[in-house]
């Protein structure tokens, strides 16, 4: 598994400043002068290929989409199953992200969420987590 | 355009054979190949091959020249990896070089070596498939992304896991007769329903298995086969490929395949066929709904019928258009770079009368070929006809 080098090793830059950012609550995507959104990290746009992208912020919820509840992990996730991984659409665009915080069998179609940077119970590595605004 | 002929093909056994080196596993499936085929190595003039995870499962890469040695060939060899669609890739582009009149023979094929990583170490290999900052690291693993597929999928268009057990059920049924596939037992819809869950909603039958093994074809321009009398009835008269975002979640459908249809739509254009004159499909089953998207993208099936087709009888052995008679991945076997040329190798045998599934699809003079990477960002389609 590759170290995401959370305190040694080193960094990816724009996806460990970008869970940085989501840690403190100031999660944000890539907007294109034509609006279009997406992930970091990025130097042109793959929906138009403009190249004059700007932060903009993440919208506070979002809706799961689809999910499954995985029972056969990686071995970095080997102490953490079951658990629920969800595909969430924050409008703009969307994350794939574990559900926190909940029973995995609870999660369903239509869950609003927020971003919550969780860890890896196995590695210890930082995880995107989805934390269900109604349990 | 001029036909390339599939003058020879060999697999070898698809299995658990944690110890067979991938060379050895590679020249076994040339040799039966060049036997088949008639053609003598020294004609050879490229060597297209397909692996995918190689530097994980053999501290292996450069494999091309490796394994045109292993084939006993002296001819320019090149690696493809397109994850699991790595040989299918190879295949096209080694049809495009004889069509371009640059070769009359290529050795074009592919291999996996995965057994010895261990379960949990082939589900790790497997996972780099995906976007490792943005699927990987949130703990998304290969069957998780199916499962999420399946999920929307059964939201979008309805559907459940019995329609899809039905797809694992078939399969195995399929590979009964067929000695080179790694499952040959028969399996019941409640035997699916009541396997451990992998990645809900899928479980352990819904998944294809962990394996090793080695897919070859001898192909050959038109004029040579001629010249040589080569006994070689069958020919790839279309290729296509399609391509997607490599994350699940940035696509614009979670439920179709759209690489797979732009695939689809170019070989059909290219063999001058269309869905309705497919009499046989060799599809990427690696998992049950993966089987339901093909057909959907192929066009063998409307959207949101594919969940019926295997239960319904129409992909079934004796349905109007058998899907994965050899018992596809999901019985076969998966060894990720060999798959692609296997199934070609699978529809080439179908056509021409030799496969033990032949009797059903009897004077079937036109099939295809489905090869996925990922979770279809990559994705290749090649149709097969006979031609006397
Ligand atoms: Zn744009």
């Amino acid at each position: 598994m590759s170290d995401s080098g959370e305190s040694e090793g080193v960094q990816d830059a724009g996806f460990d400043d970008w869970v940085d950012a989501a840690e403190e609550g100031t999660a944000y995507y890539l907007e294109c002068p034509d609006g279009h959104g997406s992930l970091p990290p990025r130097r042109v746009c793959p929906e138009c290929g403009l190249t004059d992208l700007e932060r903009v912020d993440v919208p506070e919820t979002g809706t799961v989409e689809t999910y499954t509840v995985t029972h056969v992990p990686t071995p970095a996730f080997e102490d953490d199953a079951p658990y629920a991984t969800a595909i969430a659409d924050f409008g703009p665009v969307r994350i794939t992200g574990q559900v926190v915080g909940t029973d995995p069998d609870v999660v369903e179609d239509g869950l609003e969420v927020e971003l919550e940077i969780t860890v890896s119970q196995t590695t210890g590595e930082r995880v995107i987590g989805f934390d269900p605004l109604v349990r | 355009m001029s036909p390339v002929r599939v003058a020879g093909a060999g697999l070898t056994p698809f299995g658990n054979v944690p110890e067979r080196t991938g060379r050895d596993l590679f020249a076994e499936a040339s040799t039966i190949a060049f036997e088949d085929s008639g053609v003598e190595r020294e004609d050879v003039e490229a060597v297209f091959y397909g692996n995918f995870m190689g530097e994980l499962s053999e501290h292996q890469g450069h494999q091309g020249p490796l394994m045109a040695e292993a084939a006993g060939v002296r001819a320019p060899a090149t690696r493809y990896e397109s994850a699991c669609a790595s040989s299918g890739v190879a295949v096209r582009d080694a049809v495009f070089r004889i069509r371009n009149g640059e070769a009359d023979v290529v050795l074009v094929g592919g291999t996996e070596r995965m057994t010895n990583l261990g379960t949990a170490g082939a589900t790790e290999a497997l996972a780099i498939a995906a976007d490792d900052l943005w699927e990987v690291r949130a703990g998304m693993t290969f069957p998780g992304a199916y499962a999420l597929m399946a999920q929307a999928y059964f939201a979008e268009y309805g559907g459940d896991r019995e329609g899809l057990a039905h797809v694992a059920v078939k399969n195995h049924e399929n590979a009964l007769p067929n000695e080179k596939a790694q499952y040959r037992s028969e399996i019941t819809v409640e035997d699916v329903l009541e396997a451990p869950q992998v990645s809900s909603p899928l479980g352990l039958y819904d998944s294809c298995p962990i394996s090793d093994g080695a897919a070859a074809l001898v192909l050959t321009s038109e004029a040579y086969a001629e010249e040589h009398g080569l006994e070689a009835p069958v020919a790839i008269t279309g290729t296509g490929q399609g391509g997607d975002r490599m994350a699940l979640h940035d696509r614009d459908y979670l439920a179709r395949s759209p690489a797979a249809s732009e695939a689809s739509e170019e070989a059909y254009a290219d063999a001058g066929v269309d869905a309705g004159d497919v009499d046989v499909a060799e599809v990427h089953d690696c998992f049950t709904i993966a089987e339901v998207l093909a057909i959907e993208a192929l066009g063998l099936e409307s959207v949101g019928e594919g969940i019926s087709a295997a239960r319904d009888g129409r992909t079934t052995a004796d349905g109007d258009t058998p899907v994965n008679l050899s018992g596809g991945l999901k019985a076969k076997g998966h060894p990720v770079g060999a798959t692609g040329a296997s199934q070609i190798a699978e529809i080439a045998a179908l056509l021409a009368g030799t496969h033990p599934n032949s009797e059903f699809v009897e004077g079937a003079t036109t099939g295809v070929a489905h090869n996925a990477g990922g979770t279809v960002a990559s994705a290749t389609v090649h149709v097969l006809e006979v031609i006397p």
